[in-house]
């Protein structure tokens, strides 16, 4: 059977998946691409500002074509369709055949019809193109107006404002989000919207736009009064594209939109239509999770499985913008005849809500939340599974007074069919299943489901299912750190700071039980040297330290260590290179260039470590913390200094920035990288903190990371002067030093992180947990208690005498031995070895392992 | 049968070892992990750690796994029990353990 899609955005997408799964026996699939890319998550297109890449957002896993056989042509648009033939023409002429059609062609933003709306520099919000072309025209812009203040104009005026652009949002409705949000709720969204340096600006109705006298554009409103601007986005609603249809003569819907049935069939049996461009009951849907659902319908019927049938979806929605809740559930309007409704208003902290419930009072059918939405997940499921309400449900909106629980909604409640996430569509018994299945995080359950990897509005309500499972099946729901101590990593970090803990005999005394292990033991030396920053080796704190802390160097599989003096920013002079080379050859080293532009020294014994250092000292070289769970290295690209693109003096700053942090102690390492231009030469953005020089000042990434897992990081803040720079990755770090799990990188510590991106930029811009001044403190004391600790580790008698092999002898460790290889050093392999008594096992091990 | 004497040997002073740590000695010229557990409890296993045949049990954390007390493998985090040598995760792995006594402020060890 040949199927032919048109049109791979998110739905054609979804309909792809599923025909996969579905395992077609002779399917021959083709997909027409408009696009220059595959299909991408469209709903988190605004955090292509934020520095996700189209990569980052595409939709495709890799190697999906190659493995399903698929074949998809990019920037390809099908222009005509003959029902008769059963072919497909694409604009450049080719003619394809079909058995069965599925038009998933979305739909175009609506620009509205005044004259000036073609000029430069006016744009629409849909596609990648569309944001670069907004990126380039922001960057010459002083000023931008959105046009349209639904749920996509506000997300879109939010990214101009973090353009740095003066914005202004022209409303035609009296009120923002005129579909979801009553007049009260309006009135506290706009007021939210002003706060974060938005200009609302309603019942403004466009008729013309013209030169502007003191900007590009003048917008000329009916009522006479203007508005100048440099750049203009539409964003004024969207209308399904179904233009194929209407040549072909294809049924449309009163309102467009490619006319469907149950089965998402269209007026041709062999034609479906699926995602925003259908129309079902006259209805089309702006959002993805119908789309979706039509997908999953539209394939299994193609399968062959009659009864696939869509049967409407919710409209539900929740912005997802920083610092402004708002959500809509249901009739928010209040339209049902006989309902009742619940309103609560706090003008001070503006928030609104309201709950409409059937006339008996006992179902929810709507709700509207502004400036606080907490309860969206809960009420969410109220409605949609018509779980009976309590006796006074005016308290599923007011706020709990104290000590008493609010009326919740106890995940229990809810049946296992409860559609969690809906758009992946993710039931209470599959994220149950998962959980059985071994995920017991957020991240593994996003992997293993998707259930909260598109919008990540349910994440909450996930939460609280998966923990609810754990503690149903006694699962140890806790995040205890190991048996010795009954709490997190977290809990433990506030108990050492609030108690004034300086010791782990006072910790486990006071918090424990126990010896102690492994596993809780380097957690509270991390946490203490954060805290206090006093010498790890210590006695009383040097028992907790790994190996690798206790002899300061990094352990190598046959018990050598590797020394790596610190080269700031990569920076080193010939003498300095000298230096390390004449200690590299005096102890015969092996020597390697490590990835983040320092040397690295290996096979050294531990009784010759305190000599290597001194004379690395003497060099004037000090402790690079490779061994530490602390901040590596600064990686940086020449910059300005002497690159010819370069914008900003990279090497100067990574150099005060590794100097500032080093030494602190945290639950893993951390890397930085500085960039002096966009060229990006440092990879910056595959750092815990990546700082990318502007013309402005520098742009600030954070929690991305290579390795195993690469991730990029996102755009913190962007053109910030150094001194702002400095303050903000002071916080940032302290925060996460805080807050993260043991052993957890930015990267994943986000990816768990409640809140997501805009969490973390209310605590660390906007200070929404008033933590900043103490964060900002706790890292001064760091950086002002800094010690090379190999300088007082070699002057310090009775730390310098734990360097030894033996307590009882002077020999080397006759484990130790190297052969040759290219003119190195390395170790011998077990064959390589003169026979000592461990040669047997090793052998094992080299087979074992 | 034959009983043999064990064979002490002196390896450090009690003082050469900071609590809940370990030291490694040389024992009739075997690699040997002494530990020191809180002020006054000491034990004694092989150094070498089976799975690398690399010496280095004694750098290894001490604590406690329900009621065994262990050091934990540097290289691999696998946890020996200090009273019988036994590797927890994989008891194929296991190394010997040893006599331990302290005298006059002493720390003896003997093989066996
Ligand atoms: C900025 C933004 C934020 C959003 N946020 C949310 C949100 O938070 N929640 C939510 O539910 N939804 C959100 N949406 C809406 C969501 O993205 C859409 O509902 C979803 O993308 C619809 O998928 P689709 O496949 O129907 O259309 P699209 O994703 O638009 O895909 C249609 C594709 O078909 C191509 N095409 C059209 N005609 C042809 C042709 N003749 N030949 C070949 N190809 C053709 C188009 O070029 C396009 O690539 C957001 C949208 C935007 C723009």
């Amino acid at each position: 059977m040949k199927i032919i899609v048109v049109g791979h955005g998110m739905v054609g997408h979804k309909f792809l998946e599923e025909l996969h799964q579905l395992n077609l026996p002779h399917a021959e699939v083709s997909v027409l691409c408009e696009e220059p890319r595959p299909a991408y998550d469209r709903v988190h297109l605004s955090e292509f500002f934020a520095g996700k890449s189209a990569e980052d957002l595409s939709l495709v896993a890799p190697g999906f074509f190659g493995q399903t056989g698929f074949s998809l042509r990019l920037k390809a648009r099908a222009s005509a369709i003959d029902r008769r033939k059963k072919t497909v023409t694409t604009a450049d002429g080719e003619v394809l055949a079909y058995d069965k059609l599925v038009l998933a062609t979305g739909s175009v933003p609506f620009v509205p019809p005044v004259s000036g709306n073609d000029r430069a520099d006016c744009f629409v919000y849909r596609t990648i193109e569309d944001l670069e072309g907004m990126t380039e025209c922001g960057a010459r812009s002083q000023s931008g107006v959105v046009v349209g203040g639904g749920l996509l104009g506000l997300e879109c005026a939010k990214a101009l404002r973090d353009l740095g652009l003066e914005t202004h949002v022209v409303e035609f409705a009296p009120r923002l989000m005129a579909v979801q949000v009553d007049d009260d709720g309006g009135r506290v969204l706009r007021s939210k919207i002003e706060a974060l340096g938005v200009q609302v600006h309603t019942n403004r109705n466009t008729v013309e736009i013209t030169d502007g006298a003191r900007a590009r554009h003048r917008m000329v409103f009916a009522d006479g009064s203007h508005l100048e601007a440099d750049m203009i986005v539409f964003s004024a609603g969207i209308r399904p594209r179904d233009e194929l249809a209407r040549q072909h003569a294809l049924a449309v819907g009163a309102r467009g939109g490619i006319a469907v049935d149950d089965h998402c069939r269209t007026s041709d049996r062999d034609i479906y239509a699926i995602g925003e461009c259908a129309a079902w009951k006259d209805q089309t849907f702006g959002l993805v999770a119908p789309g979706y659902e039509m997908a999953r319908v539209a394939a299994r019927h193609l399968a062959g499985q009659s009864d696939a049938a869509f049967a409407g979806a919710d409209m539900s929605t929740k912005l997802k913008l920083m610092g402004v809740d708002v959500a809509s559930i249901g009739d928010a309007q209040g339209k049902t005849p006989g309902c009742r409704s619940f309103r609560y208003a706090d003008e001070l902290k503006q928030i609104y809500k309201k709950i409409v419930t059937s006339a008996d009072g006992k179902r929810l059918i709507g709700a509207v939340l502004v400036g606080n939405a907490d309860e969206y997940g809960t009420l969410l499921q109220m409605a949609q599974n018509g779980i009976a309400l309590p006796a006074a449900p005016e308290f599923l909106i007011l706020p709990a007074s104290d000590g008493q629980a609010k009326p919740g909604l106890g995940v229990d409640a809810l049946p296992d069919s409860a559609q969690i996430c809906s758009c992946n569509n993710v039931s209470k018994g599959q994220i149950c299943a998962a959980v059985e299945g071994g995920a017991t995080t957020i991240g593994e359950l996003k992997a293993c489901t998707k259930a909260g990897a598109t919008c990540g509005g349910c994440v909450p309500l996930v939460t609280q299912v998966m923990k609810a499972e754990m503690a149903r099946r006694g699962m140890a729901v806790n995040n205890h750190l190991c048996e010795h101590f009954a709490h997190s990593r977290q809990a433990l970090y506030h108990l050492v700071r609030v108690g004034q803990i300086k010791t782990f005999d006072e910790l486990l005394a006071r918090h424990g039980q126990g010896l102690g292990c492994d596993i809780c033991k380097p957690t509270a030396a991390s946490i203490l040297a954060s805290c206090w920053n006093d010498f790890v080796l210590k006695d009383d704190l040097a028992s907790l330290q790994d190996s690798n802390d206790y002899f300061l160097g990094n352990i190598q599989k046959d018990g050598s260590y590797s020394v790596v003096p610190r080269m700031a920013g990569g920076e080193v002079t010939p003498d300095g290179l000298i230096a390390v080379g004449q200690v590299a050859k005096k102890y015969g080293l092996y020597t390697k260039v490590t990835g983040g532009q320092r040397i690295d020294l290996f096979g050294a014994r531990v009784e010759q470590l305190p000599f290597i250092w001194e004379e690395l000292i003497a060099a004037g070289f000090e402790s690079g913390h490779a061994y530490g769970k602390s901040l590596r290295t600064v990686k940086s690209c020449v910059g300005s200094t002497w690159c010819r693109y370069g914008v900003g003096d990279s090497v100067g700053l990574a150099v005060e920035l590794e100097n500032r942090y080093k030494g602190l102690r945290a639950p893993h390492k951390i890397k930085f990288g500085v960039s002096g231009c966009t060229r990006e030469c440092a990879e910056a953005q595959g750092k815990d903190v990546g700082i990318i020089a502007t013309d402005k000042g520098w742009n600030l990434y954070v929690c991305g990371n290579g390795g195993m897992k690469p991730r990029h990081a996102e755009l913190l803040a962007s053109d910030l002067s150094k001194e702002a720079l400095v303050q903000l990755i002071d916080r940032f770090l302290m925060f996460y030093v805080r807050t993260a799990d043991r052993l957890q990188r930015t990267s994943t510590w986000r990816d768990n992180l409640e809140g997501g991106l805009d969490y973390l930029k209310d605590v660390v811009l906007n200070d929404s947990l008033g933590l900043a001044a103490e964060l900002e403190a706790q890292m001064q004391h760091v950086v002002d208690s800094y010690q090379c600790e190999w300088k007082t580790a070699v002057t310090t008698p009775d730390v310098r005498k734990r360097f030894r092999s033996f307590v009882n002898s002077d020999k080397a460790d006759e484990h130790i031995v190297f052969v040759e290889e290219r003119g190195q050093i390395r170790p011998a392999r077990p064959d390589e070895c003169p026979a000592t008594p461990a040669t047997g096992d090793a052998a094992e091990l080299a087979t074992t392992a | 049968m034959s009983i043999e004497p064990l064979v002490w040997t002196t390896v450090c002073a009690v003082d050469d070892i900071l609590p809940d740590t370990g030291v490694c000695a040389l024992a009739e010229g075997r690699p040997v992990a002494v530990f020191r557990v809180g002020h006054t409890q000491f034990y004694a296993i092989d150094n070498v750690d089976p799975k690398s045949g690399a010496s280095v049990l004694s750098r290894g954390l001490v604590g406690n796994l329900g009621k065994h007390v262990v050091v934990a493998s540097p290289l691999y985090k696998n946890h020996f029990d200090l009273s019988d040598g036994v590797c927890l995760e994989a008891p194929e792995h296991s190394v010997r353990a040893h006599s331990v006594r302290v005298e006059d402020g002493r720390v003896l060890v003997a093989l066996g």
